[in-house]
């Protein structure tokens, strides 16, 4: 048996340049909790060139120490380059669970430090905690599809490693000031065989990214045709939100794949979702229900999607999400113009 | 040019098929699993495979992605010494035949000590004699180009590439190919390197996922009148704060 004398939860921060990855911070107040249960500490790694300053913004966020390696090898990122100085990192100094997030980036990643170091990895995790006798990190993930949870525990390899689903847990409230220490660190050498080379790098799309939406807009099989897409498009736009939908929507070629909101999908939580034409299969539930305010329309009065909601709308989706996209375009527009002339605050209509 | 193909996503099949057509070379399909995975080896064969490898074995049962790629990464060096050739790449498919955690790609590459090419939607170029490949990958919102040697483990995306159809007669012949059965006897590999004990995760719970129920609040008559509903409903909406520009903090 491997002696089990690793310490310390450490989370992957996700960055390109100044811009970091919110998960990587959600991550940080799982770290705390954990740490603070387990009476260990709270690390964030810090990868980059020029990266510095971005150990300071962990420490606010609740990281006790940074490890901090500063080399221009790992500009920009390349898996293979980051893989091989996060291995090293966690074989030299030991932590007894890495967190990263469940990102294209942190599951590439995961995958490659997790082998070579030897080790378990849960990936696309939605809950975690310590059972504190064993030390153990229990992670919880969706599977079969969704309709299950399953907690997996790594008993006698470490450290534990996870991915975690963006979204899924809260931003801590940053504490300016906050002190921690930086470990500095040797990227020491990279085998450039192991390395694919970035070429080039095609700009992002300027779509909203739908986990960092404040309004979500998705349509389900109850959309019955391609064309209805159009109508969700002209009220997310109106709501300054984004179009997403349920599987049997991208199933059918409707929503595109990334759009994808539940247990194989996305789990997001803006502050007003609206189900169109979803009937609320768990699967879909669960990626959407800690939402703030959730609104379902639906022409069967006795979908699951009701149970779930704040508001309904028992009706056809042709007819009714034209009319409120309008009725919220009328109200949203006068909001707008008493704004601008300093108006008293708007209160309509709750009777 | 091996490929491990799931019976789901064939798109990792279909992008090696493609390239074989173009290079030569030749295509051998692996997959982990019980005796019944042989189905979807017969048809990696009827679409073109060269050759299929069925790894199956009571021991692999309740096998993580770690013990998983173990498998894996032996019967690719299996093979290589029976061709007398290395691999030039490995494609896999996203998700992994037996669960969806998406990691046997990137553990395989670790295994096998090749670069990882992940999410990749486009293969640019594929040059085996410059030893070098050359694709367009989707990372989170952005789109990457990239270029590794040879050899190399690239992971698909479905949108790589559309899966073609078999005719009846290659159906039919892929039943008559044989297919190669390895064990862990085959490997090398101790039954306590692989399966259940091999894994160093384990599922200790599971159970249906909990969900989170509200109190309903239904505006009625949108059959008769859908203007009036929607009405109210805008109204709801904007006295609860959700919408941007209205009611932040309570108003």
């Amino acid at each position: 048996m491997p002696e089990l004398d690793h310490r310390d939860v450490w989370v992957y921060v996700e960055h390109r340049g100044d811009e970091v990855h919110p998960v990587s911070w959600e991550l940080l107040g799982v770290a705390r909790r954990l740490a603070d249960e387990l009476g260990e500490e709270a690390a964030a790694v810090v990868l980059g060139h020029g990266a510095r300053h971005l150990a300071e913004r962990a420490f606010a966020c609740g990281a006790d120490r940074a490890y901090l390696v500063d080399d221009p090898v790992l500009e920009p990122y390349r898996a293979g380059a980051h893989a091989q100085v996060l291995a090293r990192l966690v074989e030299r100094h030991r932590p007894g669970i890495v967190l990263l997030g469940a990102t294209g980036v942190g599951r590439e990643l995961a995958g490659l430090v997790a082998t070579a170091v030897g080790t378990g990895l849960t990936a696309d995790v939605t809950e975690l905690a310590v059972d504190r006798g064993r030390r153990l990190l229990e992670a919880t993930r969706p599977t079969f599809g969704g309709k299950q949870l399953a907690t997996i525990v790594c008993e006698r390899h470490r450290p534990q490693m996870a991915t975690v689903r963006p979204g899924v847990f809260p931003a801590p409230e940053p504490e300016p000031g906050r002190q921690g220490t930086v470990i500095p660190a040797e990227a020491g050498v990279v085998d450039p065989d192991l390395v694919a080379e970035v070429l080039e790098v095609l700009p992002a799309d300027g779509r909203v990214d739908l986990e960092r939406a404040r309004v979500v807009v998705a349509g389900g099989r109850g959309l019955g045709e391609a064309g209805n897409v159009a109508l969700l498009r002209e009220l997310a736009e109106v709501l300054g939100g984004v179009v997403a939908g349920s599987r049997p929507a991208v199933e059918a070629g409707w929503i595109p794949r990334e759009a994808q909101v539940g247990q194989t999908g996305k789990v997001v939580r803006p502050r007003l979702y609206v189900a169109v034409g979803i009937s609320g299969a768990v699967q879909h539930l669960v990626g959407m229900q800690d939402a703030e305010v959730v609104v379902a329309i639906n022409r069967d009065p006795d979908a699951p999607i009701f149970q779930v909601a704040d508001y309904g709308i028992v009706g056809d989706l042709r007819q009714v999400v034209p009319a409120l996209t309008e009725e919220l375009r009328l109200r949203l527009r006068s909001l707008a113009s008493r704004g601008a002339t300093g108006g008293e605050p708007v209160r309509t209509g709750s009777r | 040019m091996p490929a491990i193909v799931n019976p789901d996503d064939l798109h990792a099949l279909e992008e090696a098929l493609r390239w074989r057509e173009r290079l030569g070379g030749r295509v051998t399909v692996l997959t982990m699993g019980p005796p019944q995975a042989e189905a979807a080896l017969r048809r990696a064969l009827s679409l073109g495979a060269d050759r299929a490898v069925l790894l199956t074995d009571r021991a692999f049962a309740g096998a993580d992605t770690y013990a998983t790629t173990l498998v894996l990464a032996r019967a690719l060096r299996r093979l290589e010494r029976e061709q007398g050739a290395p691999f030039d790449l490995v494609w896999c498919g996203r998700q992994a035949l037996d669960g969806d955690t998406g990691q046997v790609g990137p553990g395989l590459a670790a295994r096998l000590g090749v670069p990882l090419l992940a999410y990749v939607a486009r293969v640019r170029r594929l040059d085996p004699a410059a030893r070098r490949i050359e694709v367009e990958r989707v990372l989170d919102r952005r789109r990457e180009v990239l270029r590794a040697r040879l050899p190399a483990l690239v992971t698909v995306e479905r949108t790589l590439n559309a899966v073609r159809y078999a005719a009846l007669p290659d159906l039919l012949a892929a039943l008559e190919q044989p297919i190669v059965a390895w064990g862990a006897a085959e490997l090398g590999l101790a039954p306590d390197e692989v399966g259940l004990r091999g894994s160093p995760t384990r599922v200790v719970r599971s159970g249906a996922a909990p969900l989170r129920r509200r109190q309903t609040r239904l505006i009625p008559g949108a059959a008769a009148d859908p203007r009036q509903a929607a009405a109210q409903l805008a109204d709801l909406l904007l006295a609860a704060g959700v919408l941007d520009g209205g009611g932040e903090g309570g108003g």
